[in-house]
């Protein structure tokens, strides 16, 4: 979306867009989940805020030359996740940002990762790949493991009562 | 409602068949991509819908039962042909008069201001328009007919890569403004996974494959594991293709539902080039994606 050369039907200026979208077409991620992924990073950022509107679908099909039902599927999922509201007949807004971790619970939180695991599993001779593959399997063993508080993907109703 | 039904449909051409036997159902609201190598069909698929080919057997017919090629289909059909053939030496501003004259659903304002939009100068003759400009031209003439379904025949073919980007935004916002249907044929796999949602796979004058993307993904994955046990997995799944490396096996298997993968196995999902090649390389792995108990919207009907 080329920021300031919008097309509005009402004939005055468009304002630029809060937030503008880009394809990784080689990332193997499909487009929607990518739509969707910006505009939660854009919030971790603190780049969107509530009540900030989303980019019309006609223009972000315009701009990125994907299937309209592509950036309704985005918008959905971001309404289903809570982060965004469709307003008839308006658009979609931003309705609240997902929970964010502060500043001082994050660094305690890298620094036992460091000095524990990380130092274990360098110790014990695992590569960088190594160790990434293994936390990536772990994780994901996490998620599978009933009983964890991880939720299932798709399904993240949890992040309605989150930080505004 | 379907805006692309045929049932048996073929067409002979002296002594080859371009198409043979050919059941489809397109469900409206849908882009449609149309794939297969070259000389598997489609364009005598897409003639065939549009009425300027006639059937040797079959039937077709568009946008819910209107017979292909009649007075009502005609109407609310736009071709765009392969490489979109306008005459060269008429000026822009000539094929709005010349369309306008043909058609009478022709929004000539509409047309005008796609063209002013894109810096088309009317009184440029045809043959010297850029090749994004000639295309882009063929699709505003066909989009100022409002058409309810928009059938492009490889319309990406001979563009540059800004040049297709710019062509797909233009239909994609026509889909958005208006819901119309697209069917279009394409060889470029990769370009069709942004813009189609509902895949139909020719090969051979026959659909091998038809239904929504993201059905389709869904429904296959990829298997990797030891070799010696590829056999035994093979009788668990239907594989499309199956790859042997050394020690280990690579087995790309139709599963309805995502269980998980066979111990000592490891499951991952396929793209969409991945899949359609997988099929078009075994023209015998004649299928029948999906399970036949879809909802009526996403109903989708092959025979092979």
């Amino acid at each position: 979306m080329k920021i300031g050369k919008q097309e509005n039907p009402d004939g005055g200026p468009a304002p630029a867009p809060p937030l503008v979208f880009r394809l990784d077409s080689r990332s193997g991620v499909p487009t929607y989940l990518q739509l969707v992924h910006q505009v939660e990073h854009a919030l971790r950022l603190g780049y969107l805020r509530r009540g900030d509107q989303l980019p019309r679908v006609k223009d972000v099909v315009a701009s990125l030359a994907i299937n309209p039902n592509t950036v309704l599927k985005a918008y959905r999922e971001l309404e289903h996740k809570g982060l965004a509201e469709g307003r008839p007949g308006q658009g979609t807004f931003i309705q609240a940002a997902p929970r964010t971790v502060d500043a001082e619970e994050l660094a305690a939180l890298r620094g036992s990762l460091a000095a524990g695991w990380l130092a274990e599993a360098a110790a014990a001779g695992l590569d960088d790949e190594g160790i990434t593959a293994l936390f990536l399997s772990a994780l994901r063993d996490f998620h599978e493991r009933p009983g964890t508080r991880a939720r299932p993907r798709g399904s993240r109703r949890g992040r309605r009562e989150v930080v505004a | 409602m379907n805006v692309i039904e045929t049932s048996g449909l073929g067409k002979r051409y002296r002594g080859t068949w371009g198409l043979r036997d050919c059941t489809l159902s397109v469900p409206a609201g849908h882009i449609v991509a149309l794939v297969g190598p070259n000389g598997a069909g489609k364009t005598t698929l897409l003639h065939c819908s549009v009425g300027l080919a006639t059937p040797t057997t079959g039937h077709v017919s568009v946008l819910g039962g209107l017979a292909a090629g009649s007075l009502d289909a005609l109407e609310r059909v736009a071709f765009v042909a392969q490489d979109a053939p306008l005459p060269p030496y008429l000026p822009v501003a000539a094929m709005l008069d010349l369309s306008q004259d043909l058609n009478r659903r022709f929004d000539r304002r509409h047309a005008v201001d796609r063209l002013r939009a894109l810096a088309i100068p009317l009184p440029r003759k045809v043959g010297k328009l850029s090749g994004g400009q000639h295309a882009q031209l063929a699709l505003a003439l066909a989009l100022a007919r409002h058409p309810d379904l928009l059938v492009l025949d490889e319309p990406l073919a001979r563009l540059d890569p800004l040049a297709r980007h710019d062509f797909l935004a233009h239909v994609m916002t026509a889909v958005a403004e208006n819901g119309l249907s697209v069917v279009f044929s394409s060889h470029v796999i990769s370009e069709l996974e942004r813009v189609a949602d509902y895949l139909v796979v020719l090969s051979d004058g026959r659909v091998q494959m038809a239904g929504m993307i993201d059905d389709l993904l869904a429904q296959h994955q990829l298997l990797t594991g030891p070799a010696e046990q590829a056999a035994r997995i093979s009788e668990l799944f239907p594989v499309v293709q199956a790859r042997e490396a050394g020690r280990h096996a690579e087995l790309l298997v139709r599963a309805a539902e995502p269980a998980g993968p066979p111990s000592g196995w490891e499951a991952s999902g396929v793209t969409l080039e991945e899949l359609v090649l997988a099929y078009l390389r075994d023209p015998s792995v004649s299928v029948l994606p999906g399970p036949s108990a879809l909802p009526a919207r996403t109903r989708h009907e092959v025979t092979s």
